[in-house]
This record gives structure tokens, C-alpha cells and sequence, in this order.
């Protein structure tokens, strides 16, 4: 069993996402064989030309969307906490939805059962979305990664000046 | 059918019926989509001499084989077309983002819109459901404003939404069409054709599904090319953006200043590309499947016109910029903000402030005509305030709505010397005194004044021919340039990629192949794009236009550059162009007066058209 800061979720760094699209187009062909976003686990959210974002499942803790769905339609995955979803138990309701803070579940537009991203169980290099990123701004890490980052980010803007006269010749 | 949805839908305003039809597929071939397609739908749906403002000039919408499919660039574009209220002339607008997309998933290659709606409405167009709706509330309303008003109350943030602004309602001639409020189908003033019709929006929601004829190696091709758009061919884009030309362009002295009455401005750091992106820069972003992004996003933090938020590309800054003496990109900026809300093309704006600048040191308008304006150039506050009169259409920006051709013939007073156009359309930023291979090219465009036509200022700007003078033999090169030009944006896809196909007709016609299925050899690709130039030529002939309206502005051909520089004294005479005119005619297999021969209809398949040019040639 996998521990739960060792599960590998799809994270975008804000200031590299353009909002272009191309997650959405990937994810949808490679699961539905289709170039179409309504069927895509990973949306795009673009607030104005400066704010674009791609969202897609977090594998939290406690997820709850399995706690919220009536129907015990939605299990998580003990292997990488993914979210699996029951097709013949999962009736739409939306219950899930309702509960997910980040709109990374969602109705198929067909099936009429809920979808989530799977973290391309299916294929050896792993996510999809994150293999064709063109601006490499998708990245599958564990959460811990992510706060390294962001602590080396932060440690940068503090100070910005000063490595760039330690950078200089 | 891949590669197109095969449907046309035809909203009638008028009756408010609506009807579906299935696209021809041998137009489908021969036109490809976008502005072919669009140009095509739009010539057997019209009346020769149709007024631009009459119910019975139909709006054609449309997308390209590509569109919805992640082609990087290509899945996102979208072709606006119609009789244009400046050139009388066939209009044709592209833009990208993901309106286009979301009309392919609707089910639909191309939208028609006919007549004249009683009252403002706006269609909702979601999958196979049309809905004709009150638009009361939203006129008035800036393009952003009217799509957030839409998305909030149809209750789906995906909606796209294309709309005009309150320019496009009062038609004003340089209104465009503005979708996901920043970009803008911008020349030709198809946007108060859309107000002429009470149309102010149009919103489409679509869930169906986009595939391609052969998908595996489709998606190879597009891994190859977002590495390709990694490359050099691309590098420009991605970095400074196409302001990069405004130091290229003044090195040359081929950066028309002060409306044509220089040719290079001193004050070019301050408004640079380097400048912009340094101080001004927010964030770079992309259209729907782009790998590329572009869209430099900037936004003024300090002075008057803090908060001033707008996409800045080399074409608008120059036209708000050095056209008008003016060396603030804050205030440009602001111009560019202003032009997105009242939805209005930023390029022919700047050139007709530009104009009235002109006019007003000249004393062909004074203090009083421009309402208290102190219009010299270089007076920023002036730019800012003359925009927001044209696109209000009030005060003296009722006259300058009309546009510098028709806005000349009001003021009178040798003001048409001052009024830099093309068939009625606003110059763009290359001087073509000093540029001749562009110039030929600007002067043959179909819609008027326009670099993206044909993009013959590179040979220029590139130092392929010699610039300063025309030889005999050029105009073959206008000619290919202009056939893969009018297949790109028949395919719609980015101008900006352009450089990433390699071996272009190749490379597109394996595009296309992949994409339909229809095994497609490059000169047949080749044979397309001239045919979609032919088809464009035929229309307007059949318009009334000819060799006559092949001309140059009226600086351009007598008044030499007077800078000291590597320009200095060019000009392009009567005979020069004569002599452009005859080689491009001869090289296109035209008549001397301009019109396509039979015989040449005849060999690109379009046997239909004959008589259109048939009865021009008898009457000449």
C-alpha cells in the first residue's frame, strides 16, 4: 500500500499554463477516441487573458466525493488513490460533483455516469496530459514535490536580487 | 465525411427560420473551408451590387477541416464573410481562439445568416437546437460584457460567444467582430454588417465529437509540429512577439510615421517590442490546441492609463503608435483596451487618427471640427479621445467612423490626399514607397490595404529583391505567396505557423490528406489556393472592381520618403505600378483589365463562373 504523501497527482503551474487546450484534447482521444473537451478529465479554466488554469482530480485524502456518493458507486484506489467509479452502480445523481471543490469529477455527456481522471492507468508513460504539455506546465508529483517547489519559488522572489549578482561573472 | 461536420446552418433574421442543409462535398474540395468555403457560400447566396448594410447581403460563418481537432493552431480558427462596407468588395475576417472549435462540435462547417432582425437579437446556437433571442439588454454592451451577460444567463461557462461592440451597432465602417473579448475577426468592418442585421451575438455551445480520417499518424504530425513550433521558424512569436518589427522596420525606414509623412520615427526605443515586454508584458497566452502561444497580454500598472489592459501585436501599436506620432505605449495600449470594447478593427483606428492628425496640422480640420481635440501628432490624449468618438460615432468621430476613404470625401478640402487606403481599407505598417514587392501585393489584395493577404513584404523586409525598385518576373512570387496565403486561411490555420511548414504545400496537403482522408497531392493543394484567389477576384469583378481600384494610396505615389536614410527618396510611380499591374495580371492568366479568362476558370474547375466574367469581358 501506497503511502498518502507518496501518491503521484497531475498538478499545473499556473504561470506556465497558456490555457491552449491540448490536456483536454489528449485526454478526451486517448479515453474515448474522440477530439472532444466534454469528455476530457482535465479541464481548462481561463477568469480573464491572464488567469488560465488545467484542473483535474487531486487524490485527496478522505476524497469527498466517495464520501458524498449514495450509491457506494466510487472507491479509492489503496494502490495510488485514484478515484474508480462502479459504472453499473453509479446512476448520474451528481452527488459527487456537488461535493468535489475542484469540478475535477464530472458527468459523461453520453453514459450519463460520473468520470475522473485515472492517471492513464492504461499507458506505461504514465498521464498523457503531462507527456504532451506543450509548455511542460502539467507534472505528475506528489505533494511533497510540490511543496518543494513552491519553497524554492518563494526563496527566489525573497531574493531575486541577490541571485543575480551571484550569478554574474 | 472527416475533417467537416457536413452541415450548413441557415438562420434567417427576418423570419427567424432556420434550416440545415448538407455541405456540398465538391465544395468542400475545391474551397477547402474558412474563407474559401465562406467566399464561395457567400457568392451564391448574394446579388451582384448588393449594398454591405442590405438585409440581402447574407454574414457567412465558417470553420476549417481542421477546426476541433487538436492541430496546433488549426483546430481554433473561424472565417467571418461578406460584401465589405469599405472595399464594396468581398470581406473576409479570421480569428482563433475556441469559437470555432465550439462550431464544429455543434455540427456545423458553416453558418449563414440572412436578413435583417425587427429588433437586436442574439443566436444560440446549441448542437442542433437554434434559438433567436432578445438582445435588448445587451445593446450597448462592449463584446466582453455581452459574453459574460450571455455565459451567466444561458448557465455554461463554456459557451463561446462572438460579438460586436457598440461600433458595430452604430456601423461604424471599421467595426469587427470580437470573440472570447480579445480577439477580433478584425478587418474589412464585418462587424456592422453584423449590427446592420441587429445581430449582436452569436453563442454556441457544442458536444459533439471531432475524429480524423487517419488518426495515428495525425497525431504524429502533430507532435512533430509542436516541436516544430519550439523551433526557430516560431521563436519571434514566442518571445517578443511580432513588435519585434517595429526596430526591424525602422532600421529600414519602411515604418510609415506620422501618416506616410516619414517613413522611420526617432522615437522607436520607447515603443519597441523590447520596451513593451520589458515594462509592460503580463503573461503570454494560447489559442485552443496551440502549442505555440503568442498573445502577449499587457497591462499599464502606473500613470493615466493604469489598469489599461489589452493583447499589443506589432500592426496596432504601430497604427496607434508612430502612425500617430505617438510614443507612449501606455497610452497605446489604453487604444488597444479601447478598441476591444467598442469593437473596432485597432489597425484602421490608429490609421485614421492618424488621418485626422494630419488633416488638423494641415488646416483641413480645425480646433473646432475636432470638438476641442488638440489633434497634432504625437498628442496621446488625442488618440485616446478620438478613439472613443469613432467608436461612439459622436462628434467628429462620425465622420472618421466612416473610415479615411468615405471620411476624405466628407471633409473635402484635398483631404483625400491625406487618406492612406486600399479599396477603401486603412494601410497597414509597411511602407510601401520603399517596399515595391509588398506594394504590388497590397495593391492586388482582394480585401483591400492588407500584409496578411499575401505577405510579400518579406522578400522585401528579407532583402530577397532589391525593395527599392520593381522588376519585371516579381509578380510571380506575389502570386505563390498569395496561394499558399489564401490556402492557409482557408484551412485556417495560424499565420504565425506559417513558417513551420517546411515544405508547405507538401506539409499542408498531407495535413489535409490525414485530416479527410482525401488523398491530396501538393499542387493539387497548390491548384486550390489558386483557385480560392480566382474565386475572391471573380466576386469582385463581379462588384464592379478592376484594375482601376489596383491602386496605391495617394502619398505612396507622389510623395518621395523625405528621411535621410536607406529610403530616402521613394516613391512608386504611375508607371511602376502599371508595370507591377501587367506582370501580376499576366502572371495570374488575367485579362489586362484584371478579370480571370474563361479559359482559366475553365482549367482551375470552376466552369460555373464563366458567365460572371464573360459578361465583364464583352463589356470592356
Amino acid at each position: 500500500m501506497v503511502k498518502i504523501h507518496e501518491r503521484k497527482f497531475v498538478s499545473v503551474d499556473p504561470d506556465k499554463c497558456v490555457g491552449c487546450q491540448v490536456c483536454e484534447y489528449i485526454c478526451a482521444w486517448n479515453k474515448e477516441k474522440a477530439f472532444n473537451p466534454l469528455k476530457s478529465r482535465i479541464r481548462v479554466v481561463r477568469l480573464n487573458p491572464l488567469v488560465n488554469v488545467s484542473i483535474t482530480c487531486r487524490l485527496c485524502e478522505d476524497p469527498p466525493c466517495v464520501a458524498a456518493c449514495p450509491r457506494d458507486a466510487l472507491t479509492q484506489s489503496e494502490e495510488n488513490g485514484t478515484i474508480l467509479v462502479d459504472e453499473d452502480k453509479c446512476n448520474g445523481c451528481g452527488w459527487c460533483i456537488e461535493a468535489c471543490d475542484y469540478g475535477a469529477i464530472m458527468l459523461h455527456p453520453e453514459k450519463k455516469v460520473v468520470f475522473v481522471c485515472d492517471l492513464c492507468k492504461d499507458k506505461p508513460d504514465g498521464p498523457q496530459c503531462v507527456k504532451w504539455c506543450p509548455e511542460e506546465a502539467l507534472d505528475l508529483v506528489t505533494a511533497d514535490v510540490l511543496a518543494q517547489k513552491a519553497r524554492i519559488t518563494a526563496t527566489k522572489k525573497l531574493f531575486q536580487e541577490a541571485l543575480k549578482t551571484s550569478t554574474t561573472p | 465525411m472527416y475533417g467537416y461536420a457536413g452541415r450548413v446552418l441557415h438562420v434567417d433574421l427576418t423570419t427567424g427560420k432556420t434550416r440545415i442543409e448538407p455541405l456540398n462535398e465538391d465544395y468542400a474540395k475545391k474551397y477547402i473551408g474558412g474563407i474559401g468555403l465562406g467566399m464561395r457560400l457567400w457568392l451564391d447566396h448574394s446579388k451582384a451590387g448588393v449594398d454591405p448594410f442590405s438585409p440581402e447581403n447574407p454574414l457567412v460563418l465558417t470553420t476549417g477541416p481542421t477546426s476541433g481537432t487538436v492541430w496546433p493552431t488549426g483546430g481554433n480558427g473561424h472565417a467571418f464573410v461578406s460584401k465589405s462596407p469599405q472595399s464594396y468588395g468581398i470581406a473576409e475576417a479570421k480569428s482563433h481562439g475556441s469559437f470555432g472549435t465550439e462550431l464544429k462540435r455543434a455540427g456545423y462547417d458553416a453558418v449563414i445568416f440572412h436578413g435583417k432582425a425587427e429588433r437586436p437579437v442574439y443566436v444560440w446556437i446549441d448542437d442542433d437546437s437554434i434559438q433567436i433571442l432578445d438582445a435588448a439588454h445587451l445593446w450597448g454592451k462592449s463584446p466582453a460584457e455581452t459574453e459574460d451577460i450571455i455565459k451567466e444567463e444561458l448557465g455554461d461557462y463554456y459557451i463561446r460567444v462572438a460579438a460586436i461592440g457598440p461600433a458595430g451597432e452604430k456601423l461604424v465602417r471599421i467595426a469587427c467582430i470580437i470573440n472570447e473579448k480579445s480577439r477580433a475577426a478584425g478587418r474589412c468592418g464585418l462587424g456592422a454588417v453584423m449590427g446592420s442585421k441587429n445581430l449582436k451575438a452569436i453563442a454556441i455551445r457544442g458536444t459533439k465529437d471531432v475524429t480524423v480520417a487517419k488518426p495515428d499518424e495525425f497525431l504524429e504530425f502533430v507532435k512533430e509540429f509542436h516541436e516544430r513550433m519550439k523551433g526557430p521558424a516560431t521563436k519571434k512569436y514566442r518571445t517578443l512577439g511580432t513588435p519585434e518589427n517595429v526596430l526591424v522596420h525602422n532600421a529600414l525606414h519602411c515604418m510609415p510615421t506620422r501618416n506616410y509623412n516619414n517613413a522611420h520615427f526617432e522615437a522607436a526605443e520607447k515603443v519597441s517590442g523590447e520596451y513593451l515586454n520589458d515594462r509592460y508584458v503580463a503573461k503570454i497566452i494560447g489559442c485552443s490546441s496551440c502549442a505555440m502561444r503568442c498573445e502577449h497580454v499587457c497591462v499599464v500598472n502606473e500613470g493615466p492609463y493604469k489598469g489599461a489592459m489589452a493583447r499589443v501585436e506589432y500592426e496596432p501599436l504601430w497604427a496607434m503608435g508612430p502612425y500617430c506620432g505617438v510614443d507612449r505605449l501606455d497610452a497605446i495600449i489604453k487604444g488597444s483596451e479601447l478598441c476591444n470594447y467598442y469593437g473596432i478593427d485597432s489597425i484602421s483606428a490608429g490609421v485614421i487618427v492618424g488621418f485626422a492628425m494630419d488633416c488638423f496640422e494641415n488646416g483641413i480640420l480645425t480646433i473646432k471640427d475636432t470638438d476641442g481635440i488638440e489633434a497634432s501628432f504625437g498628442n496621446h490624449e488625442a488618440l485616446v479621445k478620438l478613439i472613443e468618438k469613432i467608436g461612439k460615432r459622436e462628434g467628429i468621430g462620425d465622420i472618421l467612423a466612416e473610415g479615411v476613404k468615405f471620411a476624405a470625401e466628407k471633409i473635402g478640402k484635398g483631404a483625400e490626399k491625406l487618406a492612406q487606403h486600399i479599396k477603401g481599407v486603412e494601410v497597414t505598417g509597411y511602407d510601401l514607397r520603399c517596399l515595391k514587392t509588398a506594394a504590388l501585393g497590397f495593391a492586388v489584395s482582394f480585401r483591400g490595404a492588407d500584409h496578411n493577404r499575401h505577405g510579400s513584404y518579406a522578400f522585401d523586409v528579407k532583402g530577397k529583391f532589391n525593395r527599392l525598385k520593381y522588376e519585371k518576373g516579381r509578380a510571380k512570387a506575389v502570386k505563390d505567396i498569395e496561394d499558399v496565403y489564401t490556402v492557409i486561411d482557408s484551412m485556417i490555420i495560424c499565420k504565425f505557423s506559417r513558417g513551420t511548414y517546411y515544405k508547405e504545400f507538401e506539409d499542408l496537403a498531407k495535413l489535409y490528406t490525414l485530416v479527410t482522408g482525401w488523398e491530396t497531392t501538393p499542387e493539387e493543394m497548390r491548384l486550390k489556393g489558386e483557385r480560392i484567389n480566382n474565386l475572391a477576384r471573380v466576386i469582385n469583378v463581379r462588384e464592379g472592381l478592376g484594375r482601376k481600384d489596383d491602386t496605391l494610396p495617394w502619398k505612396v505615389m507622389n510623395v518621395p520618403i523625405p528621411d535621410e536614410g536607406p529610403s530616402k527618396g521613394a516613391y512608386v510611380t504611375q508607371e511602376e505600378l502599371e508595370l507591377m499591374l501587367d506582370d501580376y495580371y499576366e502572371a495570374r492568366g488575367w485579362t489586362r483589365d484584371g478579370v480571370p479568362t474563361p479559359e482559366k476558370l475553365k482549367a482551375l474547375g470552376m466552369d460555373d463562373l464563366i458567365p460572371i466574367v464573360e459578361a465583364k469581358i464583352q463589356k470592356a
